[in-house]
């Protein structure tokens, strides 16, 4: 009989497990290694509950402004651009007068349609729609003027129709309507890139806060990790139970985003969709996306498991037994 | 199993730790190393289970050059060697079980299977009363006994041993080194530091002998 069977039969030589086995053990092993780090950041509540709410704090607040840009987003669409020179007449134009100038005005080749605004409806109308009801009242006399509103035949001529109207001396002030909505469009779009920005770095900061909790975890099981490494265990049995740390970090910040997100909406919601109704648009009650809380918990699980494997990759290997 | 090649290893600071040590360990052998205290006795285990790299020389284990064994490689190494450290190396948060039960777990084998080989590791050592015990709550002695038991359970092909019966006193020392001649009789390579003169020669086995990091005998018993 070979020497190596003798041996086998002994029982000298069989420290490696089977395959199967092994995959059994990975998996406890990972179960262990979740209970565990859960069981260590429960273990110091408030320290654990301190660093989700800072990762929280950080996650909500990209997260409430891209939800309040992409509201004010849909409620400045809801307004129509309409191509129209509003044509403010100078005081000194009567409502006859005003009105004679439009039959001219549509009578034009470049002009589709004109209405008229005297001064007494614009009152009313602004009353209505500006909520100023109380300053206007205090006012002793309609502060308004006549208003010409011009629809140009063909919208690209409409630049060029207003200065022709600008020229005229009747006319106090003459505004193209779609100019300060394609402004607000380009705000809107500045916004959106901030949003972008801002919550880029702000997940940056996410995984560095992690990543910083996670060094002084690691820092604190030095001994262990160096007997662990002693004994055989490989990077990746070392590594995982630091990288549950910070996938329990990362979903507890989430949660705390995810409350904070609803938090905000119900404190200032009431007050944006009276002002949305103000102005005209939708009256649905403003809110935060229905999915927020699990997309947050999602986002932080994936950035905390990111902080972790940024501390753990830079630090474990620091620690070698010697 | 064991061989060294002119093996020289000096730290960073201070002189060799060891010079041109050469020698070999045949696989079912138990071997002594003794020498006086800084003679390089832990620095060649060290370097046996890649916790040093030599700074001249070859050190082979079980046919492989240990200079071929990358970073990656060390964990798979070690798993082969089981080690009695003279500091223990125990985890102190962990109790007597899961710190013997360690070498298994990353091996892993199952729940059942390490529930069973832990305690008749822990049978060997005495220390089956003291399983749920923490480390701390131990003597020196027992916490040395924990770490032998760990070096045995995961039935290693070579087992190192540095000073593992320092902390015991004369009975428990021979009992001790009956367990470690047991597992050279089945094809365990065995090497033992040791400066007990008195016990090791009592047993016959080859000595090797250091002194100031030279190998000065490699005599038989
Ligand atoms: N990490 C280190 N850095 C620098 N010098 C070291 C280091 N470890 C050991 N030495 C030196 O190497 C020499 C051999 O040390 P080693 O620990 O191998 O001795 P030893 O035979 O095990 O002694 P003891 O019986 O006291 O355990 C000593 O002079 C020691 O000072
Ligand atoms: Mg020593």
């Amino acid at each position: 009989m070979s020497r190596e069977r003798v041996l086998r039969r002994d029982g000298a030589i069989s420290s490696r497990a089977g395959l199967l086995d092994r995959g059994r053990a990975w998996l406890s092993h990972h179960r262990d290694s979740a209970a565990d780090s859960l069981g260590r950041l429960l273990a110091r509540p408030l320290g654990s509950l301190l660093t989700c709410l800072a990762i929280g704090i950080v996650l909500a607040l990209p997260a409430v402004l891209a939800q309040a840009l992409e509201e004010f987003r849909q409620l400045s669409g809801d307004w129509q651009a309409p191509d129209r020179i509003s044509l403010f007449l100078r005081e000194s134009v009567s409502e006859e007068a005003a009105l004679a100038w439009r039959e001219e005005l549509e009578a034009l080749p470049a002009v589709a349609r004109v209405d008229f605004l005297s001064r007494d409806d614009a009152l009313v109308e602004f009353r209505e729609l500006s909520g100023f009801a109380d300053v206007l009242d205090g006012l002793e006399q309609n502060p308004l003027p006549h208003l010409l509103l011009v629809a140009p035949a063909a919208s690209e001529q409409a630049a060029q129709l207003r200065a022709r109207l600008l020229r005229d001396e009747r006319v106090a002030e003459a505004v193209l309507d779609s100019a300060w909505l394609a402004r607000l469009q380009q705000l809107t779009d500045l916004g959106r890139r901030v949003v972008w920005v801002l919550g880029g770095l702000l997940l940056l900061g996410v995984v560095l806060i992690l990543g910083n909790t996670l060094r002084l975890a690691i820092e604190s099981r030095r001994e262990e990790i160096l007997v662990v490494k002693l004994v055989g265990g490989s990077d990746a049995f070392v590594r995982r139970p630091f990288l549950y740390t910070g996938l329990w970090y990362g979903v507890g910040g989430g949660l705390c985003a995810g409350l904070l997100v609803v938090a905000v909406f119900a404190l200032v919601g009431p007050a944006a969709t009276e002002l949305a109704a103000l102005y005209g648009a939708r009256s649905s009650p403003l809110g935060p996306e229905p999915m927020a809380i699990p997309y947050l918990v999602l986002l932080g699980a994936l950035l905390g498991l990111a902080g972790a494997w940024l501390a753990v990759s830079r630090h474990l290997g620091e620690i070698e037994p010697s | 199993m064991i061989t060294f090649e002119r093996v020289s290893k000096r730290y960073a600071e201070g002189r060799d730790a060891l010079s041109e040590v050469s020698f070999e360990i045949r696989p079912d052998e138990l071997v002594f190393l003794t020498g006086h205290s800084g003679a390089g006795k832990s620095t060649l285990l060290r370097l046996i289970m890649l916790m040093e790299r030599p700074t001249r020389g070859r050190v082979t284990v079980d046919g492989r050059d240990l200079a071929r064994v990358g970073r990656r490689g060390i964990p798979r190494h070690r798993r082969d060697i089981g080690v009695v450290f003279q500091n223990h190396q125990l985890l102190m948060d962990r109790n007597v079980f899961h710190n013997v039960a360690l070498p298994l777990v990353i091996a892993g084998h199952d729940h059942r299977e390490i529930g069973r080989r832990v305690r008749a590791a822990l049978d060997k050592v005495g220390l089956l009363p003291r399983e749920r015990a923490l480390p701390v709550s131990l003597s020196s002695g027992e916490q040395q006994r924990v770490g032998i038991a760990r070096a045995v359970v995961g039935r290693p092909r070579i087992l190192l041993a540095d000073e593992p019966t320092g902390n015991l006193d004369p009975a428990l020392s021979a009992e001790i080194m009956q367990l470690f001649e047991a597992f050279s009789r089945v094809g365990v390579t065995v090497l033992i530091a040791s400066h007990d003169l008195t016990l090791i020669s009592r047993l016959h086995h080859r000595i090797l002998t250091l002194r100031e990091g030279r190998l000065v005998g490699s005599g038989g018993p």
